[in-house]
């Protein structure tokens, strides 16, 4: 009988660190890792000593030193009184406005760009793409500038609409104006509105609007009942009853009653002094940099849309017409659905080009963060590392909420394998 | 205890990179060329020529250091820089000085560390607006709508006077001064509000310049001139002595014509001879030749000239001196002694 003995306790020997493959691949990463470390922290390091030696210590106090300047569009209380921390923030507010207003309507007009580019007129699906392929092979910066001077140049200035012989004049029954100033539109005013909430005294909100989203949500809510109720209903008996008139009412009635007891009325722009006053002013730096923005960026959303949608294999269109649903509703039922988990993901990564790419705001002189932050505040304090490293994370917090968000409903669309 | 001495090296390392930026002198030496910041484009100031050379008031500063200190006017590189981006450029080493009509402000001085070596034009800030308007006066513009170049003093001054005289109004932020001429003059905005000199300097661009006004106030003191940043003291001399030496040879009488002849022998003024290096060692003690300044006054002139030149009543820009005739005519123009 032979007995096996065991081999050799293999001891650990240092060589084996680069000898034996088994440890060699970690020995080069740690030496990698070690020598990134280093480079980075001489960097960082190097920075704060040539700063100290320039005599300009990183410090964040001047954030609550009082700003100085104006800024022309502020969605929350601000005067040139108030701190460059709460001018960063009206930057912020006016960066997220355009990049909100320009992923909706970016994402609007992409999918029905995408949608005619794969149409079968021949017509539409040429102009399409003229469209995408003028708008995403043109600097974003160009089509920006472009739109502004448009604007600038090609509309009438507020003293055209002045005098008896007026050579421009207000459109939309005298409520609207449009001039190369900006857009004045009518305002919602309260006879009996109920003032404003301050939030932990950062900033106010109107407790009208409150109100009026509370009452509309509820009757969104209440109609989404009436209809789940009718869903019953049809399944049940195979009619579905008649609903639509309900499902308005429960949300029009008490929104209209509301507003009368709120006494609701608009206030119309006019022409005083220099400018029109009253009403809701959307300036041209607004209108440009969102127009822009947007039609720039549906030119890549009509792409990923029309890759989705080609990615649906064909039979799913036929297996649809053969069960005799209508054309339409095939694109809306069946085929935009299954496309929607090809979209996502890359729609994601547009969004934020979209917001990233709103920082050319200065270009029409747009007051976003990178105007007040990294723009003014940074020039009249002169502290570039710490302005610029701020607005750096706030850009990074933006996209990162806004992919989250985005992953979010991707996690919620997708394929639910079992 | 390892970190501790890698840490030590690296400060060693900051600290040499530091010790090394600051002989700028010999660093425009070595380089053979003057970095100098100006302006993207303001006529009369600082604005390339067809054939795209630059010239104006502010580059003729330029010209005088490089001509005192490389003894050739033309050995300029000049890098454009906007209202945002000339105090990086200047901390960090890009340019050796900056000539851009820049107010000279406390904290500019104190916190953004900048040594301003002289005022080469006392200015102030003013409105234009045109003719059809209407308005005689800065305090008809309540409600009016401003455009402003961004990241100047001019955008502070504004939300002082408006705030003091209780006035509302819209600024429209701009730029660059081309962007602001086209929106001025496309209606975007009722008045432009710059410095008096920018003001006129735009004017004269104008195709009907008379059919513009500039507003009688003048809302700020505004001295504008050449900067360097701090820490290089020695370098901070030569560029204060340059512009020193084109206001004082106006005031000696000195010209770009008879500054060859009077360096050529000593004269009967010693102040002259001190300056123009026929007697005494002032260069030796800036670190320059000792004929730096008539290097310098020859490169465009004495500082009469340059005005005369670039931006004085027969140019198109068309500014009297004022403030900025010498101290023997009424002005503030007033170079300390070349002793």
């Amino acid at each position: 009988m032979t007995t096996l003995t065991d081999p050799p306790a293999e001891s650990f020997k240092l060589s084996m660190l680069i000898y034996d493959t088994r440890y060699r691949s970690i020995t080069f990463q740690t030496i990698a890792l070690i020598a990134f470390l280093l480079l980075i922290g001489w960097l960082i390091n190097n920075t704060a000593q040539n700063l100290v030696d320039l005599g300009k210590e990183p410090s964040f106090g001047f954030m609550n030193e009082p700003a100085g300047y104006d800024i022309n569009q502020r969605l929350i209380e601000y005067n040139s009184q108030s701190s460059h921390l709460r001018a960063a923030f009206v930057g912020l507010l006016n960066t997220l406005l355009v990049a909100v207003l320009g992923c909706i309507t970016a994402t609007v007009v992409g999918v029905i760009v995408g949608v005619l580019r794969l149409s079968g007129n021949w017509l539409v699906a040429r102009l399409m793409t003229v469209y995408v392929e003028m708008f995403r092979n043109v600097p974003v910066l160009m089509w920006i500038v472009l739109a502004m001077a448009i604007l600038i140049e090609g509309l009438p200035s507020p003293r055209d609409f002045r005098g008896e012989d007026a050579v421009a004049s207000m459109s939309v029954f005298d409520s609207v104006a449009v001039t190369n100033r900006g857009v004045y539109v009518p305002e919602p005013l309260f006879a009996r509105g109920l003032g404003d909430v301050s939030v932990g005294g950062l900033f106010e909100i109107s407790l009208d609007l409150i109100a009026i989203l509370v009452v509309l949500g509820g009757g969104l809510f209440v109609s989404n009942l009436i209809k789940k109720r009718a869903d019953v209903t049809q399944n049940a008996t195979g009619v579905r009853p008649r609903t639509w008139h309900l499902r308005t009412g429960v949300i029009v009635v008490p929104l209209l009653i509301l507003l009368v007891i709120l006494g609701f009325h608009l206030g119309y722009p006019e022409l005083s002094g220099f400018n029109f006053s009253g009403g809701i002013h959307l300036r041209n730096s607004l209108i440009a940099l969102w127009l822009a923005l947007s039609l720039y960026t549906a030119a890549f959303i009509a792409e990923i849309v029309r890759a989705g949608i080609m990615a649906i294999s064909k039979g799913q269109t036929e297996a649809a017409a053969a069960l005799g649903i209508r054309p339409r509703r095939i694109m809306s039922l069946v085929i935009l659905p299954q496309a929607l988990r090809v979209i996502i993901p890359p729609l994601i990564s547009q969004y934020l080009n979209l917001t990233k790419n709103s920082s050319l705001a200065i270009a029409v002189g747009y007051m976003d963060i990178t105007g007040t932050l990294m723009g003014i505040t940074l020039n009249q304090t002169g502290r570039e590392l710490e302005t610029v490293l701020l607005g750096m994370l706030i850009y990074l917090s933006i996209s990162l909420i806004i992919s989250s968000a985005m992953n979010w409903y991707n996690s919620r669309v997708k394929l639910v394998e079992r | 205890m390892k970190k501790t001495a890698i840490f030590g090296a690296l400060t060693v390392a900051g600290l040499m990179a530091g010790a090394a930026g600051a002989a700028t002198l010999d660093d425009v030496k070595a380089r053979g060329k003057l970095n100098c910041g100006v302006s993207t484009g303001l006529a009369g100031f600082s604005n390339p020529d067809a054939n795209g050379n630059w010239e104006g008031f502010d580059v003729a500063v330029c010209r005088a250091v490089a001509g005192a200190v490389l003894g050739d006017a033309n050995a300029v590189e000049f890098v454009p820089t906007t209202g945002k981006t000339r105090f990086t450029a200047l901390a960090s080493g890009e340019i050796d000085m900056l000539a851009r009509n820049t107010t000279w402000t406390l904290s500019r001085d104190a916190d953004l560390k900048f040594t301003f070596v002289g005022v080469n034009y006392y200015d102030g800030q003013g409105f234009m607006a045109p003719k059809e308007l209407g308005v005689s006066s800065a305090k008809e513009l309540d409600g009016a709508t401003v455009c402003i170049q961004t990241g100047t003093t001019t955008e502070l001054n504004l939300a002082d006077y408006f705030r003091k005289n209780n006035m509302s109004y819209e600024p429209v932020p701009i730029e660059t001064n081309a962007e602001a001429q086209q929106q001025y003059l496309a209606g975007a905005c009722d008045v432009y509000t710059t410095d008096a000199s920018g003001l006129a300097s735009t004017r004269a661009t104008f195709e009907d310049p008379s059919a513009h006004v500039i507003l009688p106030e003048i809302i700020s003191k505004e001295p504008l001139g050449p900067l360097v940043r701090h820490g290089d003291d020695e370098w901070g001399d030569i560029v204060r002595w340059s512009l020193n030496a084109l206001i004082a040879a106006e005031e000696f009488g000195i010209t770009s014509a008879n500054v060859a002849d009077m360096a050529a022998a000593a004269g009967d003024s010693p102040e002259i001879n001190r300056m123009l290096g026929t007697e005494g060692n002032l260069g030796e003690m800036l670190g320059l030749d000792a004929n730096w300044a008539v290097n310098a006054i020859s490169a465009g002139g004495n500082y009469g000239e340059v005005f005369e030149k670039n931006i004085g009543e027969s140019t198109p820009i068309g500014l009297a001196r004022g403030l900025n005739a010498q101290w023997t005519e009424g002005g503030l123009l007033y170079s300390p002694p070349f002793r």
